[in-house]
């Protein structure tokens, strides 16, 4: 891989980790509302993942969903003012932290409800389908998702139908509060693609580039035949979500994750591999400046008005 | 003017919206080659082939949610739910997405989706396969929801619904199917959202849709032997709600019944009368009167469920009970 | 122990009664005190209590039935005891038992005024208001009737579309239900007989004659104003109030006017209790208010309301219609200029209050904006002529144009 497109994951996945940590600090004191699902340790899947695609590729995902958003291009600013219920947000402040989505740059959202986003993954690539576009839906989803019917659903479908989808399922170990192993009959994701006959794959989701390699093998699949599911084993670093007091799970484990933090891993082989220290600091003082660019547009932006509110709805009769 | 069934009215919709364009396509279970279970999508496999008449797997929630997803990405599915009491499988994409997916983004995309299911009770199917839940989907903003009570205005609802690019929920009644009724030819649309006088008459304001509609007008021909003239009005449309028709209706008549065939708590009936009473008070002259089914669930036994179904002399006792509300 | 509920005596001149309804059935049972039944006589209709615990056992007399005094109406007694009705009515004392006690004062008509009153107790009983729908208020706004006017159809009395339609159209039927008849055939209440009985023997008998005073209201009105800033809502002065407070004061210096004829006597009477007549359902009632002269405006306001209201629900006690020896007759809710009243036997005058109006006046040479009320005494020749009664009019003018005094 070139040295540009290794600095320009690395300086994406430095942007994701300040911009969950500002968000953390703007959520604490007050201006974002509502749930915020921070995805702090799992930089390596979205930018991994995402840099893998190409342009006619939609990305679609649950509502841990800010790398993604920024992996998929969307500018930090934008994300931030979403954040913030700014009319400048992606979603003119209608959607909030866990319904960010820019379909200009094929991303159709952030999706709250635990596997509904699934179906829909399934409808795109249908449509897809049937224009003869050669495009993959990537549908992102957690390993909580993947016991609800809709999951189910949507692989037998896509199996049966041969839909170009790609089922990603960042394992973080954790469906909210509850382990794995308490909530799911197989201990491997990937275990359950084999009871509908779909190719799959696991790979360690805390390094960058073997994401990268096995995305693209994995694309390379769906483009080539039917649906594939691939199982990223990450790890998040706080809570499922802002006010997480996280009793299901030991500080010792936290930290001892931390100790792969993706962001250091990248930036150890990176070192290893013709960059420099500076050219690693310039990437994160570059990202340092975006978000803060990014917090200034944010508060400076306007609230939407009311009028938003009605917008897309059929006119009320009498 | 041809008569047709409000089958073959549905029918015709379909196919010529299908033939008129290529986006639209239709899934569901048994459309394609068993031809439904209705048989409104029969012939269709044939015609339009398995690409454009899907057959799905039994799966509600991912039937309706691959609609919604197709949808986004710029087709028109017609999706089939084969009773809307399978509609509850499917309730979470028909409420938190297709309702909610286009205010929810800021309106990046539309989600021009209808979805077509069939309710009603009277043909022994027992409690879980007879229900009318229709005002339980008409409760949320963001869906239309309509239910015509004619094989004319079936034709031209479903035709607008498909062209409106709206989220839809289409609902049938299963014993309307071979009803006739003349529909004019051609490219016959019908607006969404407007309640169409169905019956002229001075004496009582008789609000109803769908089956009951039917019912009505049976209870209005006994009633005009009687002398009395009940002016029917039919809602035609659930959501959005025209009220125009009836408060004119009302203001002339000042006595109401509302008649449906699901349950009257919190129903269809609720919300008219209370929008009566809203928009009319100084013509009230007596209490609205609301015809419903018994408040249990539909029994098997034939004589039983058609107790507890709403008949044509339920409407003719509650136009009676208006009209005679004096001492 | 059953004992027999004989039809009561509710004034001293009643000799019958007419059950107008019980509000117990047969088999129900009833505690000491409980309404048993409503009963008129010639004056109101009166509820009447039972007098002893137990079962209703027997219920001698329909509703609507006219029974003389003393009769036995009902049975009251234990639930299963056994009624030999035979010997408890040969048991029965012609006394009434202890049920709406009645003081046995003279009786007094009620005093009529002018021609016809709107019912003030219409069918749906609520204070001051008519049950009606909407759009039959709405109508009867749009052709001006009167609610209060119209039977209702209705659930309860209550106005419909079509009845102001027909009140409207002047057609007696506008409905789908079968027709009334055309005309009406209604048989004279006891009220209404007795008022006009009473009435016709007044005017025939007593030589009366008429003075009319026109009276500066202004001070009135503004005293009633200022005093009514500090009053609750349901207590506030009316007009009505000062006059009855001004005529009582003024009768103390004038008792040939609060006086009765008694052969060749004149019985001034000892006590001023002044009538106010009240509009009821069939005709008038006149309720008194005693010892007017002895109680402050607010006192005499707050008892005259209370009588009032009991009027209009039918539910006098004797001691509120008997014992008056002045009338006082208010047509001013009407827009009235003035009006002269019919004395009420045994009475000896009654004063007339027609409407507080604004009407040019002069004042020093000069036409100004005044604030005017006519009242009109009637008084008995044989007891009073007209210099005295000329004389209690200027003295009711004092009282009134300085109201002051009233206070005091």
């Amino acid at each position: 891989m070139k040295k540009d497109e290794l600095l320009r994951m690395y300086h994406e996945m430095v942007v994701v980790r300040r911009l969950e940590e500002r968000s953390a600090e703007l959520y604490q004191q007050g201006k974002i509302g509502g749930f915020l699902h921070l995805y702090i340790g799992q930089e390596a899947v979205c930018t991994g993942l995402i840099s893998a695609r190409l342009p006619q590729d939609r990305v679609i995902t649950a509502y841990r969903d800010h790398g993604v958003a920024i992996s998929c291009g969307i500018e930090p600013r934008r994300v931030m003012a979403e954040l913030l219920g700014k009319v400048t947000g992606t979603s003119k402040g209608m959607g909030g932290s866990m319904h960010l989505a820019d379909v200009t740059k094929n991303f159709w959202g952030g999706h709250a409800i635990v596997g509904a986003h699934l179906p829909l993954a399934t409808g795109m690539a249908l449509a897809d389908k049937m224009s003869g576009a050669d495009a993959v839906t990537i549908c992102m989803f957690g390993d909580g998702a993947t016991n609800i019917g809709y999951f189910h659903e949507s692989l037998n479908l896509s199996m049966v139908w041969q839909l170009p989808v790609l089922w990603v399922c960042e394992n973080n170990l954790y469906g909210m509060g509850t382990a794995v192993d308490r909530a799911s009959a197989v201990s491997q994701i990937r275990q359950k693609a084999e009871g509908y006959g779909m190719p799959n794959d696991r790979v360690d989701g805390m390094d960058v580039l073997k994401v990268r390699a096995a995305s693209e093998a994995a694309l390379a699949n769906v483009r080539g035949g039917g649906p594939f599911l691939l199982e990223i084993a990450t790890y998040r670093f706080r809570g499922h979500s802002m006010g997480d007091p996280e009793r299901y799970r030991k500080t010792a484990e936290v930290q001892q994750w931390q100790e792969d933090d993706p962001i250091g891993i990248f930036h150890k082989h990176l070192r290893t591999s013709g960059c420099s220290a500076a050219e690693l600091e310039q990437a994160e003082q570059q990202a340092e400046e975006e978000i803060a660019e990014a917090v200034r547009f944010a508060e400076e932006s306007p609230e939407p008005g009311p009028e938003l509110v009605f917008a897309g709805l059929p006119a009320e009769a009498s | 003017m041809p008569s047709m069934t409000m089958r073959e009215a549905i029918s015709q919709a379909l196919w010529e919206e299908m033939e008129r364009d290529e986006r639209v396509f239709i899934l569901g279970e048994e459309v394609g080659l068993w031809g439904g279970t209705y048989a409104v999508t029969k012939g269709f496999y044939d015609h339009f082939g398995p690409e454009r008449v899907r057959d799905t797997p039994i799966a509600e929630g991912t039937i309706v949610g691959a609609a919604n997803g197709a949808a986004m990405a710029g087709l028109r599915p017609v999706a089939e739910l084969m009773t809307i009491n399978f509609a509850f499988l499917a309730m979470d994409q028909i409420v938190n997405h297709s309702a909610k997916l286009e205010a929810m983004f800021g309106g990046q995309f539309s989600v021009p989706v209808v979805i077509r299911a069939v309710g009603g009770g009277g043909r022994q199917l027992g409690a879980t396969h007879s229900q009318t839940p229709d005002v339980v989907f008409a409760h949320f903003p963001g869906l239309q929801v309509v239910a015509p009570g004619t094989p004319a205005d079936a034709k031209g609802l479903l035709k607008s619904a498909i062209r409106s690019g709206r989220p839809t929920l289409f609902i049938e009644h299963a014993t309307l199917y071979q009803v006739k009724g003349d529909v004019p030819e051609g490219d016959h649309l019908e607006p969404i959202g407007v309640s169409k006088l169905q019956r002229p008459g001075g004496d009582v304001t008789l609000v109803t849709y769908s089956k009951m509609l039917e019912v009505s007008l049976q209870a209005a021909e006994r009633l005009a032997k009687e002398g009395i003239e009940v002016e029917i009005v039919d809602l035609r449309t659930l959501r959005p709600l025209d009220m125009g028709p009836v408060i004119e209706s009302f203001r002339k008549t000042n006595r109401a019944v509302i008649a449906e065939e699901g349950w009257g708590t919190y129903g269809i009936g609720a919300e008219v009368a209370a929008r009566i009473y809203e928009q009319a008070l100084d013509f009230v002259d007596a209490p609205i009167a609301r015809v419903a089914q018994k408040e249990v669930g539909l029994p098997y036994n034939r004589r039983l469920e058609q107790m507890a179904l709403p008949q044509v002399e339920d409407v003719i006792q509650a136009v009676k009970g208006v009209l005679g509300w004096r001492k | 122990m059953a004992e027999v509920v004989q039809m009561p005596k509710l004034g001293f001149d009643m000799a019958e009664g007419t059950l107008v309804r019980w509000l117990k059935a047969e088999g129900e049972s009833v505690t000491k005190g409980e309404i048993l039944a409503e009963i008129e006589t010639d004056k109101a209709t009166v509820e009447v209590e039972a007098n002893l615990s137990g079962t209703v056992r027997k219920l001698l007399v329909e509703a609507r039935a006219s029974v003389p005094v003393g009769t036995a109406i009902a049975v009251i007694g234990g639930a299963d005891e056994p009624i030999d009705l035979a010997a408890l009515a040969a048991g029965a004392q012609p006394a009434p038992k202890a049920t709406a006690a009645a003081p046995s004062q003279a009786a007094r008509p009620p005093a009529p005024a002018s021609p016809p009153t709107p019912g003030a107790a219409p069918a749906g009983r609520l204070p001051g208001g008519v049950r009606a729908s909407p759009i039959a208020r709405r109508l009867a706004s749009h052709y001006n009737l009167d609610l209060r006017q119209l039977a209702g159809s209705g659930p309860s009395g209550r106005v419909l579309k079509q009845d102001v339609l027909a009140a409207a159209s002047g057609d007696a039927s506008a409905s789908h239900v079968p027709a009334a008849a055309a005309t009406e055939h209604l048989p004279i209440s006891r009220l209404r007989a007795t008022i006009g009985r009473r009435m016709q023997t007044s005017k025939q008998q007593i030589p009366h004659f008429y003075l009319t005073a026109d009276l500066d209201a202004a001070p009135m009105m503004q005293a009633r104003a200022q005093a009514n800033l500090d009053l609750a809502e349901d207590a506030k002065l009316s007009v009505n109030d000062f006059l009855v407070k001004a005529a009582a004061l003024a009768l103390r210096a004038f008792p040939n006017l609060n006086a009765s004829i008694e052969g060749e006597t004149i019985e001034r009477h000892g006590e001023v209790n002044i009538g106010v007549a009240v509009a009821v359902n069939d005709g008038l009632l006149t309720v008194v208010a005693h010892s007017a002269d002895t109680k402050s405006l607010t006192q005499l306001s707050g008892e005259i309301r209370g009588l009032i209201q009991r009027a209009r629900e039918g539910r006098v006690r004797p001691d509120d219609v008997q014992g008056s020896t002045f009338t006082v007759s208010n047509l001013g809710m009407f827009d009235l200029d003035q009006f002269a009243a019919i004395i009420n036997p045994p009475e000896a005058a009654i004063l007339a209050v027609a409407s507080v109006r604004e009407v040019p006046t002069v004042l020093q040479g000069q036409i100004v904006p005044g604030t005017r009320l006519k009242v009109t005494l009637s008084a008995d020749h044989r007891v009073t002529d007209g210099a005295e009664a000329a004389r209690w009019l200027q003295v009711l003018r004092g009282y009134i144009e300085a109201p002051v005094r009233l206070f005091l």
